[in-house]
């Protein structure tokens, strides 16, 4: 009984609820990602099905937690960071995930999101863009490409976008990935990874949202151009890609550079290698930043870096204070200090 | 050292210090109080200072004041006037002089009463008795400042430390007037300067220089005595201010269900002490969480109480806006949470450190859609500690947000208060789910308080969603069937209602009938029991109703308004209980006496009022 972390399936994770997502979005396959990954976490971390809560806001993305056979919290606009971090302080032992869509988190939600980084509370946040507002129908988002014609932008945005992995890092983020929907294999591995990071994982979702956005990511999933425009780190790996595993990262100056292996006198020893526990910040930025047609676009776990937690922060202070305390009740307290009798 | 004349006893006596916002008044005050309480002295306390840390030094926008009322008797209120106002400068003088009662002590730092201060606090001339009118009182101009330079000339501190002691010599000179014993002034200075002698020694001298000077000058021909108090019960005593009280009893709820307690919170005036208490109280496993905003305050406590924490979250007006959405939430999702409103003025920023009871419509109906709460307020500083304790059960025994309005007038006053036993307080029931509990449904319901269990994620065989979408009767899963929502809004509306057969009786002080009622709530008790027992006294027919539970009401409310001749609403807003009132029952006329003026009311302005209504005006 108590080893049932062993033994799950997909199946254990789908709860009874029909989902509702249209049909084609990429939110079916992120689903089946998270819960194909869901019993490879358990296994590895030991967790039984009850220690899972998955807390959302409010978006597409947000109803995940209803079709997850797990506690769930369907919170408020913006605020599921908040709910969330409620919940692991209260209990640090929950496995606690955050579902948010690039509305949810970076406009409306976009302090407590921030926040919830700068503690790095040991929530996995996965954050499903596609680069615009699907439950109000088709408005552009925080990260909306400038000039994008939506319904409330009929001439086109004049905002620039966010960057969600320059966001993540600028508030101090200790693990940032990426992944694309439609690759359910790297999703599920990346949720595994994200799991297993003690702290606030942010693992970016590059999803399609067929009715308002229909086709924003095509360039990258599309199975003939993705190898030349993609590329997947792996930590201790070579940053190579491209069909013929020919082109690579270099460092040139200050900047990332794209090469040809064999090319302009580039070898593969020169082929930069990743390294995602490389507390230093710089080329994590550069990799998540790095934008198409100059560069591929960086999937995986682009920063993993480890640091203290402000659950097992706050668990350790009182721990820490309760030991030595002269006051261990409520009778204590109301006894303490300068008190006096009249008789 | 000889005392030069006789000592005359006094039942009561008021005390104001006023000086710059930087002149440790606040400090000086509640020295005084506390070791007036040590004495044995009924006490209480109101700090009265400016939004600004530091406004312009010597102008009366800066000026801070704390107002003292003991007495041998019960002591209800600070005081509407002081006996004797300690005033650090004339903006000081100024602002505060009104405060006095006519022919009262006016103690002041002569030093600073030169042209540069008169100008600052904007006199016209340079004569502050004659163009503030205090030839009838006993003014005592005392060189304050070049007294404590002498006295600390050989102590070895730099000039600005010795020239911020002048408030130790002016609490010195009150010590001698009103015959006060300063060893726990004296204990107070050596916890607090522990590691520097120098500055405990230098404390020292300055107050018993201060002490020796009043006892030397001959205009201070009296002191007074004010007898320890022999009415208050006997056991053991406290002083204890509304945000700490309210503090300790969340604390206490929670030892009592026997779960954490978790505070959520970003600090605001003037609800940030309960934040900073409970921050201090991590020795009794209390988790605080300072959040990057209100919301956050509220949501991480929303999510705190969903995973099984006794959750709370602490604020003043402006805040309680901003978690207005969350808190539909918290009445979506059934889960316990205690919201403390400290009520500022308003509206918007309005006046952060005054007080008012304007929020009441905010905490019964500010949230979309019908979301009803349950509302409840806190009478007095000490009563903060009864009142959130309340709050706690309420809200975890019948799974449902409650709001504490307390105000910043009790929240910063503070009282003696006989420390209550624990074991006289009953243990609190949350209607936690059994593991493993077979057909478990997460909407369902208990007969006697229409409370949903509470599962909490971790525990088996109880995997469950909620959220902010309407839910199914029984299953809680999403359901957008009006019938359903009909049903859901109304037993929302009745689980709330259902609290009435758990809260006391409502009582009345004075007669269970007569020619007038007044009615009052929340933190206007003190003025409102004075004011009522002194008419009392002078044979009139009038009694208090004082409410702490707003929503829902106690059952017998409406047979207590059909007894009186006369309903008086007694609140520091426009009308917003009288209202509230109107609309539960309706066959009664009420009277209304509002004060939006950011302050307390005043006694003498509410007996003139009863006065006229029981003259028929």
């Amino acid at each position: 009984m108590e080893e049932q972390y062993l033994n799950y399936t997909p199946q254990d994770f789908k709860s009874d609820q029909e989902v509702r997502w249209c049909p084609g979005c990429g939110d079916h396959a992120i689903l089946s990602a998270v819960q194909k990954a869901l019993p490879e976490v358990s296994k590895e971390l030991k967790y039984n099905i009850e220690r899972y809560v998955f807390v959302s806001g409010i978006g597409c993305s947000s109803r995940f937690p209803y079709y997850v056979n797990t506690y769930g919290f369907h919170g408020i606009h913006g605020r599921a960071s908040a709910i969330a971090t409620g919940v692991k302080v209260a209990n640090p032992t929950l496995s606690v995930w955050q579902i948010t869509g690039d509305g949810d988190a970076l406009a409306i939600g976009g302090n407590h999101f921030i926040h919830a980084i700068r503690r790095n509370i040991d929530v996995n946040i996965l954050l499903f863009n596609n680069q615009i507002y699907g439950l109000t129908k088709g408005q552009y988002s925080p990260t909306s490409p400038l000039g994008k014609i939506t319904k409330t932008s009929p001439f086109g945005t004049v905002e620039h976008p966010f960057r969600p992995g320059e966001l993540v890092i600028g508030a101090q983020g200790k693990f940032f990935a990426r992944t694309l929907d439609v690759d359910v294999k790297l999703t599920s591995e990346i949720m595994v990874e994200a799991a297993k990071h003690d702290g606030t994982s942010v693992v970016e979702i590059l999803q399609n949202c067929v009715i308002f956005n229909d086709g924003a990511y095509d360039f990258i999933s599309s199975k003939e151009t993705r190898d030349d425009r993609v590329i997947v780190l792996h930590h201790g790996e070579k940053m190579v890609f491209g069909k013929n595993r020919d082109k690579g990262l270099v460092l040139s100056g200050l900047s990332l550079k794209v090469v040809t292996i064999g090319q302009g006198g580039f070898t593969m020893d020169d082929i930069l290698v990743h390294d995602a526990y490389n507390p230093n910040p710089g080329v994590h930025m550069m990799l998540a930043n790095m934008e198409f047609p100059e560069y591929p676009i960086a999937l995986g776990v682009i920063r993993n870096v480890k640091d203290s937690t402000y659950d097992d922060n706050v668990r350790d202070q009182v721990l820490e204070v309760m030991k030595d305390a002269k006051i261990k009740c409520v009778d204590d307290l109301l006894n303490s200090g300068e008190t006096w009798e009249v008789k | 050292m000889e005392k030069q004349t006789g000592v005359q006893e006094l039942d009561e006596v008021a005390v104001r210090f006023s000086g710059d916002s930087g002149d440790g008044m606040q400090l000086t005050g509640t020295l005084f109080a506390d070791a007036s309480a040590l004495f044995g002295n009924d006490v209480s306390t109101f700090p009265d200072y400016p939004a600004e840390i530091r406004a312009p030094q010597g102008t009366i926008g800066g000026v801070s004041g704390f107002q003292v009322h003991i007495g041998s008797k019960k002591v209800n209120t600070p005081g509407d006037y002081c006996d004797v106002l300690v005033a650090m400068n004339p903006a000081a003088l100024k602002a505060n002089i009104k405060w006095v009662k006519k022919g009262g002590m006016v103690i002041a730092d002569a030093d600073q009463f030169n042209e540069k201060g008169y100008q600052r606090a904007g006199y016209k001339t340079l004569d502050a008795v004659t163009e503030l009118n205090l030839q009838d009182y006993k003014v005592i101009m005392a060189p304050i400042t070049t007294l404590t330079k002498e006295s600390l000339k050989d102590s070895g501190l730099d000039n600005k430390s010795i020239v911020r002691s002048k408030n130790m010599f002016a609490l010195g000179m009150v010590y001698y007037i009103f015959d006060r014993p300063m060893n726990f002034t004296e204990t107070y200075f050596e916890t607090k300067f522990k590691k520097k002698p120098e500055i405990i020694e230098a404390n020292k001298k300055v107050l018993q220089d201060g002490y020796n000077y009043a006892a030397n000058i001959q205009a201070i021909p009296n002191t007074y005595s004010i007898k320890p108090s022999k009415i208050l019960p006997k056991g053991k005593y406290r002083t204890v201010s509304g945000n700490t009280a309210t503090a300790w009893g969340l604390i206490a709820a929670a030892e009592k269900a026997g779960l954490p307690l978790f505070c959520g919170s970003y600090p605001i005036t003037p609800a940030t002490d309960i934040l900073a208490e409970l921050s201090k109280r991590k020795d009794l496993g209390v988790k605080t969480l300072q959040a990057e905003d209100e919301i956050a305050g509220i949501c991480t406590a929303i999510g705190a109480s969903f995973a099984g924490n006794f959750a709370v979250t602490s604020t003043s007006g402006p805040g309680l806006s901003l978690k207005s959405e969350a808190l539909g939430l918290a009445v979506m999702t059934e889960l316990p949470l205690v919201v403390v409103d400290v009520q500022r003025g308003g509206p918007s920023t309005g006046l952060p450190t005054k007080t008012e009871q304007a929020d009441l419509m905010q905490a019964l109906w500010g949230r979309n859609g019908e979301a009803p709460v349950v509302v409840i307020s806190a009478t007095s500083p000490s009563n903060c500690f009864d009142a959130a304790f309340n709050a706690g059960k309420i809200a975890m025994e019948h799974m449902t947000p409650v709001i504490l309005l307390t105000d910043g007038f009790i929240a910063n006053g503070s009282e003696p208060w006989l420390i209550p036993n624990m074991k006289e307080y009953p243990k609190i029931n949350p209607p936690l789910v059994e593991e493993g509990t077979q057909g478990y449904m997460p909407y369902a319901r208990d007969d006697k308080r229409l409370a949903r269990g509470w599962a909490l994620p971790g525990k088996k065989g109880l995997t469950h969603r909620v959220g902010g979408l309407e839910k199914d009767f029984l299953k809680g899963s999403l359901s957008h069937d009006p019938i359903n929502h009909q049903r859901m809004v109304d037993i929302r509306a009745a689980k709330v209602e259902r609290v009435r057969e758990f809260i006391p009786e409502q009582k009345v002080i004075g007669d269970s009938e007569g020619d007038l009622l007044v009615i009052g709530w929340g933190g206007t008790y003190g003025h409102l029991l004075d004011a009522v027992t002194d008419l009392r006294e002078k044979g009139k027919s009038v009694s208090l109703c004082h409410f702490s539970y707003i929503n829902p009401l106690p059952k017998n409310t409406r047979d207590i308004l059909s007894r009186y001749k006369k309903l008086v609403v007694c609140e520091l807003n426009m009308g917003q209980f009288a209202n509230y009132l109107r609309m539960n029952f309706q066959e009664f006329n009420y009277l209304q006496f509002n004060k939006v003026q950011g302050l307390p009311f005043t006694v003498v302005e509410l007996v003139e009022k009863f006065n006229q209504l029981l003259e028929g005006k």
